[in-house]
């Protein structure tokens, strides 16, 4: 019972590029996130709750319950 | 709707920035031009070749002329009224304000992903209040169905998000004008929505 409750505080539901999506967890960083859903482009374009996220800061932004994510991907063509 | 004079109406107080004039920047003057879009200024540094022909909207004769005289050229021949302000230079973050902070709207139609990036990261820092259209994604031929439009606020991104170019993968001319003609039309879009 304590591990079911656990676990309903440990899940976050977040908007990732407009779908629901969630995770066991209660934050995630902006990389971990690129790694458990295996965005593996180098170039992107991330916007958290419409605010630009630096590659530099990937590491550091926390996404959290109700946040809206968007990761964009980059590739050369034109 | 509103009758292609009204809209035209409009159109011609506009003015649109398109930073790169290759396929993707080539193509959507092309297509504004055409609709009425009355100011454009055009940023490129690179030449006509032969090899652009594929998809790019210049002509075999203006090949080692400067992209930005050919393309005044070819848009001249369209529609000879229209204002065009050429710039024969390399988009870097130190030019951005001084060559787009009077556009209604700026198209991204550079080449590689690293200049597109330096792009939306200027512009939606610098310029936030400037619609950027972007295109991410139109190498090679079919899976035209995956091409999208992808919108944060107001970033704008046309393509498949996956289809990079490579010797194996080259830009060809119908996703290339598919994504560059989706980006005119985004720009239509934003210009006229408050009109009608």
């Amino acid at each position: 019972m304590l591990f079911n409750l656990l676990r309903r505080i440990m899940q976050m539901k977040i908007t990732l590029n407009n779908r629901p999506e969630n995770f066991d967890a209660d934050s995630l960083s902006v990389s971990r996130i690129m790694e458990i859903k295996s965005f593996h482009f180098k170039m992107l374009v991330v916007r958290l709750n419409d605010t630009l996220i630096k590659r530099d800061d990937y590491e550091t932004t926390e996404v959290r319950d109700g946040d809206d994510l968007k990761i964009i991907h980059l590739v050369s063509g034109g | 709707m509103p009758t292609f004079n009204q809209i035209k109406a409009i159109l011609s107080q506009k003015t649109v920035g398109i930073a790169g004039a290759g396929g993707l920047g080539s193509n959507c003057a092309v297509s504004l031009i055409r609709s009425g879009v009355g100011k454009l200024i055009v940023a490129d540094y690179d030449r006509v070749s032969p090899e652009n022909l594929n998809r790019q909207f210049y002509f075999r004769k203006q090949s080692g002329m400067k992209k930005v005289d050919a393309l005044r050229e070819n848009l001249h021949k369209i529609c000879p009224g229209c204002l065009l302000q050429m710039h024969d230079t390399w988009v870097t973050k130190e030019n951005i304000d001084l060559l787009f902070s009077v556009c209604d709207v700026v198209v991204e139609a550079f080449d590689e992903a690293e200049q597109k990036s330096m792009l939306i990261e200027y512009m939606l820092t610098n310029l936030p209040d400037i619609p950027l259209v972007a295109a991410s994604g139109m190498a090679g031929f079919g899976r035209t169905e995956l091409i999208k439009i992808v919108q944060s606020v107001n970033l704008y991104v046309c393509g498949d998000e996956e289809s990079e170019i490579s010797e194996e993968n080259p830009p060809l001319a119908p996703r290339v004008s598919i994504v560059a003609n989706m980006q005119a039309d985004i720009v239509l879009q934003l210009l006229l929505k408050d009109a009608f």
